[in-house]
């Protein structure tokens, strides 16, 4: 080590601290400052904008835009109980009864995802279309009626959300789950619980902070997401981040934009900080 | 079997029987929710073996291998993967080194601000995605900069540092610091000990990190769409191309990068489990 840091050792970390620290500063602090100082001005891009404090943007985007926001909560709880559902089964029997296929079995749930998620989504499409692969032989087996469809409905964008999230829940949940200590379940099946007791009473509460991590992991990119709405939905099912993605790109909308994005963000963490709280408090009277 | 006691009043082979059914439901949901998440990759595989007659690659019409010989006579589509694999490899260099670099303050160092600095790598991960997007837009138009690729490479590199942060420092956090004493002890400097003792141990954590960013970089879309001008990656352009028409060739990259992906886990698996044997006092 050179002299001259040896001299000055309280600077080591600064130094070390400073690329990234810099780097976040100019492109994640301040791009959301810039959009927040956007939000607040008016004006159009050919006119250019001036800041004139209009805070009164706020309420006018949240009030013509609160259906979308509302369904991309409503979608983005939907999807985080589905993922939780299908998944914890799966983490759990991974943790549990794996053996010495566990890193096989994890491996298999990550692989399909080093596909795009763009190309996977549109697969879905193919796949969901009225004629398609899955509806049109089902159709043509007469176990379906010829009317029914699935693409572009609620449905089929839930379902998109909920296969494209699944990994970031099976992951978290089986850290979790992997960690818990047998002897524990063994103790409570010993002492006379069932086995579902034991799972209630013992596995489940331990696996408490997986869930709660892996909700978030989930939540937060799935109440953000427009591809699966883009491409597996119709207009009724417009979500929050499409409406930020054509307000930016397409109409050049940029005080309502960064409106809608900072509401959006802020909405986010509020609710995570909460989540955050009441999962704490629960463990603590739990526990 | 525990299920055998607790049901004590039916007749023992009923319940011998019914604990023996219960015992595969779990392995058999898990069989089935794994194949579920293979659907549509064998769909991508299977299409892209497909002979489209027209510009819509949706029923099956016949096998080809026309595909894979014909891989990169769709225009555009060979610069938007040689654009994304640039991004990817730029930025997870950058991403990992400077995120290493936090990563070693954070769990070796005592400083100011430490707070701070924990809410300033866990915000870009709690923010949606289009929200970063959006906001690195507001950023470059208002500044005036022209979006190409380096403001994707930009970009890519904000968004990987806190993963790389976080993998790095779960890998630092878990390791025993008296191997560094003692090779201190022995009279080695502490550059000597960085890099004789604590980087190889490290060094795991690193590359799952580079792996990660890598990963995150090549896929991402969201943030690259508003940030990318009039420049095009891979996951750009097969989404501009679903509005018109996905060309088979589409699928082929599709189905090559997970077979590269697919051999590069299983070669890195393979090579971990046969260092762990091979070395016992990674242990």
């Amino acid at each position: 080590m050179p002299g001259v840091l040896r001299r000055h050792r309280w600077a080591i970390p600064y130094l070390l601290l400073l690329p990234g620290g810099l780097w976040l500063i100019f492109f994640f602090l301040l791009p959301m400052l810039t959009m927040a100082s956007v939000s607040i001005q008016e004006g159009s891009l050919s006119q250019g904008y001036r800041l004139t404090f209009n805070f009164g943007i706020f309420a006018e985007v949240l009030s013509k835009n609160s259906t979308q926001f509302i369904r991309s909560l409503e979608y983005g709880l939907i999807v985080t109980v589905l993922t939780l559902a299908i998944g914890y089964p799966m983490a759990y029997t991974i943790a549990f009864r794996g053996g010495r296929y566990k890193n096989v079995l994890l491996l298999l749930v990550i692989l399909p995802f080093f596909t795009s998620f763009i190309i996977r989504t549109i697969s879905w499409k193919f796949l969901l279309a009225d004629q398609g692969i899955l509806l049109g032989t089902l159709k043509g087996w007469g176990l379906l009626d010829d009317g029914f469809h699935l693409l572009a409905t609620p449905a089929a964008v839930i379902s998109g959300i909920t296969y494209n999230f699944l990994p970031f829940v099976v992951l978290p949940l089986y850290v979790a789950l992997e960690k818990i200590d047998h002897r524990l379940v063994e103790a409570a099946t010993d002492l006379y619980a069932s086995r579902w007791q034991a799972f209630r009473r013992v596995t489940l509460p331990l696996s408490l902070p997986g869930v709660f991590a892996a909700s978030l992991l989930c939540f937060i990119p799935a109440v953000g997401d427009f591809i699966n709405a883009d491409l597996l939905g119709s207009r009724a099912t417009t979500m929050i981040g499409n409406v930020i993605q054509f307000r930016f790109l397409q109409s050049n909308d940029y005080p309502e934009a960064a409106a809608l994005s900072l509401i959006l963000m802020v909405a986010i963490l509020f609710g995570v900080a909460v989540y955050a709280k009441v999962l704490g408090g629960e463990e603590l009277t739990g526990g | 079997m525990s299920a055998a006691t607790a049901a004590a009043p039916l007749p023992r082979t009923r319940a011998r029987k019914r604990a023996r059914i219960g015992q595969w439901i779990l392995p058999v949901y898990t069989a089935l929710a794994v194949a579920y998440l293979f659907i549509p990759i064998a769909v991508m595989i299977a299409f892209g073996f497909n002979d489209p007659q027209g510009r819509f690659n949706f029923t099956w019409q016949g096998f080809t291998l026309q595909n894979y010989a014909e891989l990169f006579a769709v225009p555009g589509l060979g610069d938007a993967l040689v654009t994304s694999l640039v991004v990817a490899l730029i930025s997870t260099v950058a991403a990992t080194l400077i995120g290493t670099l936090i990563a070693l303050a954070l769990t070796r160092h005592v400083f100011r601000g430490r707070g701070g600095l924990n809410m300033l790598i866990f915000l870009p991960i709690a923010t949606p995605e289009v929200v970063l997007g959006a906001s690195l837009l507001a950023l470059f138009v208002s500044m005036g900069i022209q979006r190409d690729i380096t403001t994707i490479i930009v970009a890519h590199i904000m968004f990987d540092i806190s993963y790389v942060v976080i993998t790095v420092r779960a890998r630092i956090a878990g390791f025993d610091r008296r191997l560094e004493e003692a090779a201190m002890d022995l009279g080695a400097n502490e550059w000597t000990t960085f890099r004789k003792v604590t980087l190889p141990l490290i060094f795991p954590g690193i590359l799952a990190a580079a792996l990660l960013a890598f990963a995150l970089s090549i896929d991402d879309f969201v943030i690259t769409l508003f940030v990318s001008g009039r420049t095009s990656t891979f996951p750009l352009w097969v989404y501009g191309a679903s509005r018109i028409g996905i060309p088979p060739q589409v699928n082929v990259m599709g189905t090559l990068i997970f077979v590269f992906a697919a051999v590069g886990i299983v070669g890195w698996l393979l090579l971990q489990r046969r260092g762990a044997s091979g070395r016992p006092s990674d242990a």
